[in-house]
């Protein structure tokens, strides 16, 4: 067994664990954080992906001890407390999701493409940044028009926020 | 996965000196080959050494002649490095067609480097741009680096901390994706040098990456897509699989060969 610390969704947790312990197993049966999914295991699908110090990764292949002292943020650490963040109100208003599987995974890619191309994504742009995102329901339609819109009412929720 | 023990050191001595007194250690970056590996127990090291935490191994330099990136640099970093982009672009655009942007964050230069899978596309920039790969112990020219399959140059417990990519006069890399896995069926890189143009081909090659001598040649005689047309590569030698057989692989070259050249001489 090993320590590790790490700061998830804002909290400080640590925990002693077999170093075989992948991020994602460790977010899901240690801290009971089952939001991120397990797909393919194998980097593929997407279904596990998280921020990392802010950038997206496939949970399932990293160990948990190699994220000593990062920030984590999981799908359940988007929402601000009931309201939802803008992109997961996108999905659920653009209908971005069948089954719902693959969504999690979905979203935190989507907040991380538009962190890094902006509000202003086209839809070639985002078709291509969801490379690593299988979805098996063959939603990619809506999920595109999800993330487009999610993108655009990222760059207006801080003025929304400021308003409040 | 088998058990290991994990270490993770904070400098390049203090990783080179587990390595030397630990059983069966192997080092880990990114872990995008590594993991999955261990996961399949196809490899299960009794100790990992996680490189992660040694900063000596971060950060792109340039400089008039070469642009120096340190071996924990990840693709998208390599991918969104103004310098890189400035110096070498066909450099940042391959590392921008690797796997998928998560991918990209994690996955490292030293890494793929080390592991010179033959379906790889760092090991032909290195190869066709005459890189220097930095280690703990010495400077290796690409030439002398990849051996083979999964083999190069390092010696056990050896660390690659940096690659120096010479600055080409002109350079372009294109590679023709298997659909579903989405690694290199054949990628191509060339570059214009002075005195010199470098083929390297990745992805076809039964023993790894190779240089394309007869391409070369007439490429030295005139840098155009154009000095290709007929020349194809011979089937020998190749890698023949489920994907693609060594006569189509053949093809391949030859055609993203010259649309490398395509895209070198379109750059401004």
């Amino acid at each position: 067994m090993a320590a590790v610390s790490m700061t998830v969704n804002g909290r400080s947790v640590t925990a002693d664990i077999d170093p075989r312990t992948l991020l994602v197993q460790f977010l899901r049966e240690d801290l009971r954080l089952t939001g991120t999914h397990v797909g393919c295991d194998t980097s593929q699908c997407g279904a596990c992906v998280v921020h990392l110090d802010g950038k997206a990764v496939k949970a399932c292949t990293i160990l948990a001890l190699q994220c000593e002292g990062a920030h984590v943020t999981t799908i359940e650490g988007l929402a601000n407390g009931t309201e939802l963040h803008p992109m997961q109100a996108a999905f659920r208003e653009h209908h971005g999701l069948q089954c719902g599987f693959c969504t999690p995974g979905m979203i935190m890619t989507a907040v991380d493409l538009v962190n890094r191309k902006g509000s202003d994504v086209d839809e070639h742009t985002i078709r291509h940044e969801l490379e690593g995102n299988l979805c098996r329901c063959t939603g990619y339609h809506n999920i595109v028009k999800a993330i487009a819109a999610g993108a655009r009412a990222m760059a207006q929720a801080p003025l929304r926020q400021a308003a409040e | 996965m088998y058990a290991f023990a994990f270490h993770r050191p904070t400098s390049l001595r203090q990783a080179a000196s587990l390595v030397g007194k630990l059983e069966d250690a192997k080092f880990i970056a990114g872990g995008h080959t590594l993991l999955p590996t261990m996961k399949q127990r196809l490899a299960g090291p009794a100790n990992l050494i996680d490189l992660n935490a040694i900063p000596e191994l971060a950060g792109i330099e340039r400089s008039a002649r070469a642009v120096t990136i340190g071996a924990l640099t990840r693709h998208a970093e390599v991918a969104e490095s103004k310098d890189v982009r400035e110096a070498i672009p066909a450099l940042a655009e391959l590392a921008q067609m690797i796997g998928d942007p998560a991918v990209r964050h994690r996955g490292t230069l030293g890494g793929s480097v080390a592991n010179n899978d033959p379906a790889a596309d760092y090991p032909a920039a290195c190869l066709g741009l005459a890189a220097t790969i930095v280690t703990n112990k010495r400077k290796i020219a690409a030439d002398d680096f990849f051996k083979g399959l999964f083999e190069t140059a390092l010696e056990e417990g050896e660390i690659v901390t940096r690659v120096s990519f010479p600055i080409p006069q002109r350079a372009g890399y294109m590679k023709f994706r298997n659909p579903a896995s989405r690694y290199a069926l054949v990628g191509v890189f060339v570059a214009k040098r002075a005195g010199e143009v470098r083929v390297a081909v990745t992805g076809a090659g039964a023993n790894g990456v190779f240089r394309w001598k007869e391409a070369e040649e007439r490429l030295k005689a005139r840098f155009a897509a154009k000095s290709l047309v007929g020349l194809s590569h011979s089937p020998e030698g190749l890698n023949s699989d489920i994907h693609a057989d060594a006569q189509y692989r053949a093809h391949l070259i030859g055609v993203m060969a010259r649309r490398a050249v395509e895209a070198a001489s379109n750059r401004e």
